[in-house]
């Protein structure tokens, strides 16, 4: 069977997603932005606000990413056993960055480490960055896109606390990360949680969590409360957007989890900017599509 | 009334104005940021391009080829500041660079060379891209391109680019350092609240 036809259609379409939510912003942060921007009260918080709506207006009419960080893009699938294209979707989640790349265009984001040079097509040695979880005996693709920028990469930190830490020391570990790097990320942020066991365990964990759609909870009740916690506490520190200080200083908090080690709390966190870049698709085995995240998207 | 510069811009231009005040830019910036930096200071290559009395923009743009050796600016913010700290002070006092704008604040080293040179940082509300890049009328020359698109040095000429909101100035104020505190003091209080509900191991 000549699956080729396929495999064009189906990168035409993740390269025009990828575009096209690189100049969208997907509905529950838009929502959540326009949210917190009624809750502030100073000018400099009401400018800034103003200043990102106009730009996302801007982004639109124009056509062009409303971000000049495209980020390195990051695939996080959940692919059907059964999906058709399930031996071709490495190959076509590269080809529609490259296409991605010229066609919004977005920025050159792909330096090969060690030879130090930009490839200049965000294309590189393990890059764009793909992970896929396997679905038995479905046939379809379950994927989110994301683009995270520098500036909201920066936060990053993950590391290994002793269980005499607790979850204290988990509270304190991202409490620390929002005062230090985080009001230099482009507040109001999305902060991932991971708890696991280690560093890359709780890592991904942090930035799968980013994936979660805003106001979402954790199903254990623990950890949603924690979540609350950490929201209610982080918003009053009020870092406003930008960092200049306001009401809030996140979109929301959230904490994915998995069993530990009896000797460790692995914890990491991760954020997003304002400019929360992630878009979801759905493929079914026919190739149509179903984009969850923007409802009004065509592509 | 907007408050509004032009480059070149004199020690008298930037003595009335103050942490958390908001300006806007005439004349001409150029992107500059890590490596730039780097080259300059740590390896004494000369910056391609005359900042003294100008503007540099920590930023790494998407830009259009429109035709040989035309570019177009397509979307253009601020990245971190704080990456360039290492070498700011230096890079004021060499370069004679008036005004820096980029995102965050920036530290100590920087707020010195302000205060010591008569120069500004200033942030640009970051992730507003595609508005900074409406306020580029050109881009009029490329410099350093085998640095890639984010790193060369691109020389815009503006037009009333901004909102810009002061973060150091010329007298020693440092806007964000001032939030810092406050924001750490509040950190502290909302530690102990939440640590009494989070005790889950017993």
């Amino acid at each position: 069977m000549d699956k080729s036809k396929d495999v064009q259609t189906m990168t035409d379409t993740v390269a025009r997603f990828i575009k096209y939510f690189g100049k969208v912003l997907p509905d529950d942060v838009q929502s959540k932005l326009q949210e917190l921007s009624e809750a502030e009260t100073s000018p400099m918080a009401k400018l800034t606000y103003e200043t990102m709506f106009k730009n996302q207006e801007l982004a639109r009419e124009l056509d062009r990413p409303s971000c000049q960080d495209t980020g390195v893009i990051q695939f996080f699938a959940r692919v059907g056993t059964k999906f058709p294209l399930i031996d071709e979707l490495s190959g076509i989640f590269e080809k529609a960055v490259l296409s991605a790349t010229e066609m919004a265009p977005l920025r050159h984001n792909s330096v090969q480490t060690f030879d130090e040079y930009n490839t200049g097509t965000n294309v590189g040695y393990r890059t764009p960055s793909i992970d896929f979880e396997i679905v038995p005996n479905s046939d379809e693709l379950d994927v989110d896109i994301y683009m995270a920028g520098g500036g909201c990469t920066l936060p990053g930190k993950a590391m290994v606390l002793m269980p005499g830490a607790g979850y204290e020391g988990v509270t304190k570990f991202v409490l620390d990360q929002m005062t230090s790097y985080g009001l230099n990320a482009c507040p109001p942020l999305l902060v991932g949680v991971g708890v696991a066991t280690s560093v890359e365990t709780a890592a991904m964990l942090s930035k799968k969590a980013l994936m979660r759609k805003i106001g979402s909870r954790n199903p254990n009740p623990k950890a949603a409360m924690m979540e609350e916690e950490l929201e209610r506490g982080i918003n009053a520190i009020g870092l406003g957007p930008q960092g200049f200080s306001g009401e809030n200083s996140v979109m929301g908090v959230h904490i994915e989890n998995a069993a530990r080690h009896p000797s460790t709390i692995g914890v990491a966190v991760n954020t997003g900017c304002w400019s929360h870049r992630r878009g979801n698709i759905i493929f079914h085995s026919d190739l149509s599509y179903t984009i969850t995240s923007h409802k009004e998207a065509v592509l | 009334m907007k408050k509004i510069l032009t480059t070149p811009v004199s020690d008298e231009d930037l003595k009335d104005i103050h942490a958390g005040d908001v300006i806007y830019l005439n004349g001409h910036i150029v992107t500059c940021r890590d490596v730039a930096h780097r080259r300059l200071i740590e390896y004494g290559r000369e910056l391609p391009v005359d900042v003294r009395g100008g503007a540099i923009f920590h930023a790494g743009p998407i830009v259009r080829k429109v035709d040989e050796d035309k570019y177009e600016m397509v979307s253009v913010g601020p990245t971190t500041s704080m990456r360039m700290e290492k070498f700011e002070k230096d890079f004021i006092e060499q370069t004679g660079v008036k005004i820096i704008v980029g995102k965050g604040g920036m530290g100590e080293d920087t707020v010195e060379g302000c205060v010591k040179h008569k120069a500004i940082h200033c942030v640009f509300p970051a992730g507003n891209a595609v508005l900074a890049a409406t306020e580029v009328e050109e881009i009029e020359r490329a410099e350093w391109m085998d640095l890639g698109m984010p790193e060369t040095l691109w020389l815009c000429r503006i037009k009333e680019f901004g909102p810009l909101v002061v973060s150091i100035d010329t007298h020693g104020e440092n806007l964000f350092e001032k939030n810092k505190v406050i924001f750490n003091k509040k950190k502290d209080e909302q530690y102990e609240q939440i640590i009494e509900k989070v005790k889950f191991i017993k």
